[in-house]
């Protein structure tokens, strides 16, 4: 679909480009207020590029699922021989293969225009990955059951989860300068652990094996309850007929 | 041998019953004409078999084998096209077929799909993107879409809706010979009533989700007092307890 309609790009590319060029000037002009008790680009554009990764496998899940609402072709995907853990990887899979380019694109022009270097956090920059991935993965599940629960207005819900969710996991600032009623939802969120993480191994402490159990295990929590919930509203759909319906009369 | 046989189906939301008790058979190569005015139950029929829609009781076999228990073995062997079943827009004619044809496991797919081309006079418009087609150019995508894996059993609902008549007699030769050369069964709506004589070898006259009437489409008008199979549907859509 890339290939036949490349406007498409800009929604996949263009605004992870332009997020980094701007958070890259940012942190710019914040070094020149701190520059030796703090590294601001390392740790500001690693929270933007790990942040976009996440951000990024959730939306194109949406997308993708979304195409299909448009293009009103659930009924021929559902009527073929596809199961819906195939279609569910085919999400996951599309996703990921977007995602990545996006964020080899951000770390190429975050290390040419800002000497950016992401291996400044050493071989930590795979766990923090892999988990981003898994929980953008559940989010992603988590919005996609959604519309398909409630039709394809939902989609409005699904846009705005990255930013919202951002305040709580502490993308760009320690949780800890939270209210306390805010830390507590940002110790359900295994990117606050993550993010958290990140910038201890900036800091050159590198003792943060607790932040990434305790992120794998909410990420794969949190994997299996939005799976069970796609699977329940994908039966639920399948007794009313939504299939079918679906991205009509929904 | 019966390719594919309903029992006792029905589909239940809440308080309103779509389909009621409805049974059925089809034979090798038979196609059978599923009749009736809107809302009757024949696409909520249609989606039970296809498995998009879950019934509130009732079976479901084909070729012998339970559909709920058996769909990834027999769910290769169904297909269908309908009106309201949209390919993608932004993917060319080719690339709809060879992703359908990868969905249902087609082997030598490229050949399949050269072939198809071929047969529903597709050749010309297989780069073009399916959303740019006319709906009677598109019919025809989706019945190859319908037939590219060979499907024992077709569900075709409304499938000349949009076509000229010329298209549409192309269209109902190409499905006679079709289930005719490898002997599956068709079930076929359509509110032609001189399609469906021409076609179908049986046809099912629906009315508020039971099966009314069935029967020969050449003989049953005549049985039951009308002149055509035309006067029959409207009689069935006006007043179908004068028929039970």
């Amino acid at each position: 679909m890339l290939r036949s309609n490349p406007v498409r790009l800009t929604a996949h590319f263009l605004f992870p480009i332009m997020s980094i060029v701007m958070w890259g000037f940012i942190s710019k002009y914040m070094a020149t207020f701190g520059k030796e008790t703090f590294n601001f680009v390392a740790v500001i554009l690693g929270a933007v590029v790990l942040w976009d990764f996440m951000s990024s496998i959730q939306q194109r899940m949406m997308s993708a699922f979304l195409e299909d609402v448009w293009t009103r072709n659930f009924i021929n995907y559902f009527a073929s021989p596809l199961k819906v853990t195939e279609y569910i990887s085919g999400l996951v899979l599309t996703s990921l293969i977007t995602s990545s380019i996006g964020f080899a694109l951000t770390i190429s022009i975050a290390g040419l225009a800002f000497g950016y270097n992401i291996l400044i956090m050493g071989l930590y920059i795979f766990p923090f990955l892999f988990l981003l991935l898994l929980f953008g993965i559940a989010v992603g599940l988590f919005i996609t059951a959604l519309i398909f629960r409630l039709g394809p207005s939902a989609e409005w819900l699904g846009w705005p989860i990255p930013f919202i969710m951002s305040i709580f996991v502490g993308v760009f600032y320690p949780a800890s300068v939270l209210p306390g009623f805010m830390q507590i939802i940002s110790k359900i969120l295994p990117p606050s652990y993550i993010f958290d993480g990140m910038r201890a191994v900036i800091a050159g402490n590198f003792n943060i094996g607790a932040n990434l159990f305790l992120a794998f295990v909410l990420s794969v929590a949190y994997l299996a309850l939005t799976y069970l919930f796609f699977i329940k509203v994908y039966k639920r759909n399948l007794k009313t007929g939504a299939i079918s319906r679906f991205g009509s009369e929904e | 041998m019966t390719v594919l046989e309903v029992k006792n189906l029905r589909k239940k939301y809440d308080e309103f019953v779509a389909v009621d008790d409805v049974s059925f058979s089809i034979q090798e190569g038979e196609i059978v004409g599923l009749l009736g005015p809107n809302g009757a139950g024949k696409t909520t029929t249609i989606n039970m078999i296809l498995g998009i829609l879950e019934q509130t009781s009732g079976k479901i076999e084909v070729l012998c084998e339970n559909l709920e228990s058996c769909r990834d073995k027999v769910g290769k062997d169904i297909n269908f096209a309908a009106v309201y079943a949209h390919l993608p827009p932004n993917l060319t004619v080719w690339q709809n077929l060879y992703i359908f044809g990868l969905l249902y496991g087609v082997k030598n797919l490229k050949e399949r799909i050269k072939e198809l081309l071929k047969e529903f006079d597709l050749e010309k418009f297989k780069n073009y993107k399916s959303g740019l087609l006319s709906s009677g150019e598109i019919s025809r995508v989706n019945l190859a879409k319908a037939v590219i894996n060979n499907p024992r059993i077709l569900l075709l609902d409304e499938p000349t809706a949009s076509l000229d008549p010329h298209v549409a007699s192309l269209v109902r030769e190409k499905i006679k010979k079709y289930a005719k050369d490898t002997k599956s069964a068709v079930l076929w709506t359509s509110h032609n009533m001189k399609e469906i004589e021409e076609v179908c070898t049986k046809v099912l006259f629906l009315s508020h989700g039971k099966i009314l009437l069935s029967g020969n489409p050449k003989t049953l008008a005549q049985e039951r007092g009308k002149n055509d199979l035309e006067e029959l549907f409207i009689a069935v859509a006006r007043e179908p307890l004068s028929l039970q």
